[in-house]
């Protein structure tokens, strides 16, 4: 079946998917802290910067995550559109100035502020996404496990998470041929169809999704009962790896980035005020 | 069999009951198993014989909750008063579905599952994965993910799995369905070598007697509506006329045989094809009904209904899983397509359906081009059944859910409810019109899937495992509501993994391997040949070795004619 399947792990052989896990969940966590609480657009391109060549270095290439990366667009768009929309000097109360470069309607004038302070927030997906997007893909779904466990999350929660990261491309494999025999008795679904005729007629195919899924996790979930699955209160790890010297420079990269960020902003403020 | 042991699996006066069940789903089972020994425990569909499995591994009344009277130990332990994991240090169950129970993300992690949650420490963990993985032959395929393995190789997995725990007792839930048959036959000779190598206890829960029966057991237990109907040896068992009295099959050169008029008998020794004991007399015998049956029956040709010509696909580029396929179907004829996973079947059947789009090469029906054609009109002549009807169904009801296609076509309602329920009763399920469709077992809601597909009137129906998972009654049943709407002029191809399905209802069957039709004659020729059989991974007919034993030539025409008197016996009873 077509392999474009919207999130899943995508084995390579890089620097980054040798990391451990728990690694890579840690530097996720500080890398995504740190470009939380920043607004300074200098800090935010060197962050977006670190998190672009880690991407490249995993070897993934864009074109396999692009549902994830489209997702998001529309997503940042939306973003984008709604605090304009509610709130259009923001901006402006922020910088503390006022360049009006043209005026739309009503109360809504675009000033420059408003568009860098949203230009700001744009870079800051750019920053977390491609990291995000690494965690899940370069990580091994059961080693994904492993490391939620590890940071003190109940492995079964980590399991829960990691066979349904792993189930993905199975359901999604349902969804095509449930489609295909809905299409076959008339149902309008196929991609010459209205937009809003498919999505009324996919409903049809929820009732045998569900189903099927819920099969499969009778049957999964009696495969793990029977092989002593939740027998005690801890488990051990195949895949789990011991830290080696790259995971401990990752992890000290994570903390200083994080240093930086919080020093920048607790020096310099939030903003990077370029209007005066 | 060493009875002076202890049994390591003891029943006495046991009785289960679903706590959603009004009646005890097993009543009264007294019934010992020894170390090391080979036990077959069949039974048709709902008789009981899962939930036996399930009182054995734990998941009755852990999982499924329930109520337990009488005693059962398995290995010294109480199971009535036991846990599951208890009992998984003793009992390691291999569910039917390979796929299903594939946790691990890797061959070594599967196996490693139980040994991870017992919280073993890494090194040993590995080190013992390794060992088990070498027992069952997989300890190449380590890294491997599980879309990797063939359904062989999955089997074997799931087997290295339970042995980590170096349990005494194996328990296989139909680890038959869902694989081809010569992968079937391979499981059969793994779990052979596996327990004559371990010592362990075996019990296999199955209905594909025949299958199973490729390598020897100790006893075959017979369950029937909850109750132990026999326990015999199974040279014993085959010898009376239990077997088919209780809806599982015999083997089929046995009833060849009951039809040549010999008498079975346990000193026959009539549990394998090639050491069944045949005397002078009863060779005689099986070549005169050979000869009185022999007849020259011609088949006209019909028109051409679906033509396809040098049909090629491949999902991804560079890759064909389908290459230059070249055949005819012909109105009203009934046709089973066979090849091992993989070989292009399901992907034909998509192409003419037009799930897909073909690289290459023409499809014609009744003469027109369909390429041009999309799914939706396609289905106007091509019906689509797949094999899971959960798959299918979108509906509550039975009436809404045959009636969706009509609906769909902007018909009037009043029109709607004629061909409704006129479909419906050609389908034999016009009583249930109104019925929920979550009140139906397996085989009703397979019918109501049918059903929803005919309602169009489509000149080809197109199935995918019609009767896969079925025990010899549903199948039965299944099989000749299909003969009946072929007889009525619907032309019907079947893609099959049941050798008995090809043999007994399709005089044509179209053989696929690695996405090219290596062969289109006829299903006893095509069991008939060892090339083909093995090239298609597919399983000789016992037929055939039956009447190779007897020198009877040619073997296709002894298997011919065994079909077409089993067909009239099983029609007008005996």
């Amino acid at each position: 079946m077509a392999a474009n399947t919207v999130l899943n792990y995508l084995p390579r052989e890089s620097v980054v998917h040798r990391l451990t896990g728990t690694t890579k969940l840690a530097f996720f966590l500080l890398f995504t802290f740190a470009s939380m609480i920043t607004y300074n657009t200098w800090v935010l391109l060197g962050l977006l910067a670190m998190s672009i060549s880690a991407f490249k270095l995993s070897k993934i290439r864009f074109k396999e995550v692009r549902f994830m990366m489209i997702f998001m667009l529309v997503f940042l768009l939306l973003n984008n559109l709604f605090i304009f929309l509610f709130d259009p000097d923001q901006g402006t109360t922020l910088y503390g100035t006022r360049h009006v470069l043209c005026h739309l309607f009503w109360r809504y004038d675009l000033t420059a502020e408003q568009l860098f302070y949203m230009v700001n927030i744009s870079i800051k997906y750019f920053v977390a996404l491609p990291v995000a997007i690494l965690f899940i893909s370069a990580t091994n779904p059961s080693e994904f496990a492993a490391s939620l466990n590890s940071i003190g999350i109940s492995y079964k929660v980590g399991y829960s998470v990691a066979i349904a990261l792993r189930y993905i491309p199975d359901i999604q494999r349902d969804y095509h041929s449930i489609s295909q025999a809905q299409q076959a008795r008339g149902v309008e679904l196929g991609k010459k169809e209205h937009f809003f005729a498919r999505l009324k007629n996919s409903v049809n195919i929820l009732l045998p999704l569900i189903l099927t899924s819920l099969n499969r996790i009778d049957t999964i979930s009696n495969a793990m009962e029977l092989r002593g699955f939740g027998k005690h209160k801890k488990r051990t790890w195949y895949t789990k790896r011991s830290f080696a010297r790259n995971d401990f420079i990752v992890l000290g990269l994570g903390v200083v980035l994080l240093g930086a960020s919080l020093t920048v902003t607790i020096l310099f403020g939030r903003f990077y005020n370029p209007f005066v | 069999m060493t009875n002076k042991q202890s049994p390591v699996i003891s029943f006495k006066n046991y009785s289960f009951q679903y706590r959603a069940q009004k009646r005890p789903t097993l009543t009264n089972i007294n019934l010992d198993i020894y170390p090391g020994e080979r036990v077959l425990i069949a039974g048709p569909s709902g008789c009981g014989k899962s939930t036996l499995a399930g009182c054995i591994n734990g998941l009755n009344p852990c999982s499924n909750p329930g109520e337990a009277t009488g005693e059962l130990l398995i290995d010294g332990v109480d199971a009535t008063k036991s846990s599951i994991f208890e009992l998984s240090a003793h009992v390691g169950t291999v569910l039917q579905d390979p796929d299903g129970q594939f946790i691990g993300l890797t061959v070594g992690e599967d196996i490693a599952f139980s040994l991870e949650n017992s919280c073993m420490p890494q090194d040993e963990m590995h080190q013992i994965t390794r060992k088990v993985a070498e027992l069952v032959k997989i300890n190449n395929h380590l890294d491997y993910a599980p879309h990797e393995l063939s359904g062989g190789q999955k089997q074997r997995v799931s087997l290295a799995g339970v042995m980590v725990d170096q349990v005494k007792i194996l328990l296989f839930d139909e680890p038959l369905a869902n694989l081809d048959p010569a992968t079937g036959k391979q499981t059969i000779e793994l779990i052979d070598e596996i327990q004559k190598e371990t010592d362990t206890t075996v019990v296999i829960i199955e209905h594909r007697l025949e299958d199973v029966l490729w390598r020897d057991v100790d006893r075959i237990i017979l369950v029937s509506e909850g109750r132990i109907l026999a326990d015999l040896h199974p040279d014993v068992l085959l010898a009376t006329d239990l077997l088919a009295e209780n809806g599982i099959r015999e083997p089929l050169y046995l009833t060849a045989m009951r039809y040549a008029g010999i008498t079975l008998t346990p000193e026959k020794k009539p549990s394998h094809a090639d050491r069944v004991a045949l005397s002078e007399e009863d060779v005689k015998r099986l070549k005169q009904w050979f000869q009185s049956r022999m007849s020259g029956k011609k088949e006209s040709e019909r028109d051409p209904l679906l033509e396809v010509k040098n049909l090629s696909f491949g999902y991804t580029k560079g890759q064909r899983t389908l290459q230059d396929v070249s055949l005819t179907i012909r109105k009203g004829e009934m046709v089973s397509i066979v090849g091992k996973n993989g070989a292009g079947k399901s992907t034909f059947s998509k192409l003419v359906c037009g799930f897909e789009d073909p690289d290459q090469g023409e499809i014609h029906f009744a003469g027109k081009d369909l390429l041009t054609e999309n799914i939706r009109h396609r289905a106007k002549h091509i019906g689509y059944v797949m094999q899971n009807p959960n798959q299918m169904i979108s509906k509550t009801m039975i009436f809404d859910e045959v009636a969706l296609s009509l609906r769909n076509t902007g018909l009037d309602e009043a029109k709607i409810r004629e061909r409704v329920e006129e479909t419906l009763k050609i389908c034999g399920l016009y009583p249930f019109r109104n019925w929920p469709i979550s009140a139906l077992s397996f085989g009703q809601k397979k019918r109501v899937t049918i059903a929803s597909v005919l309602v169009q009137n489509p000149e080809l129906i197109i199935l995918d495992e019609p009767t896969a998972g079925q025990d010899f009654h549903h199948y039965t049943e299944i099989m000749e509501f299909l003969r009946k709407l072929n007889e009525e002029g619907v032309t019907v191809v079947m893609i099959t993994h049941d050798m008995h399905l090809m043999l007994e209802y399709t005089p044509r069957a179209l053989v696929f391997a690695d996405g090219r039709l290596i062969a289109d004659d006829s299903a006893a020729a095509v069991l008939c040949n060892r090339e083909l059989v093995e090239r298609a991974a597919l399983k000789e007919t016992s037929l055939f070795t039956l009447a190779n034993r007897a020198g009877i030539t040619p073997p296709e025409a002894f298997v011919e004619c065994f079909i077409e008197e089993d067909r009239e016996v099983r029609s007008h009873g005996r």
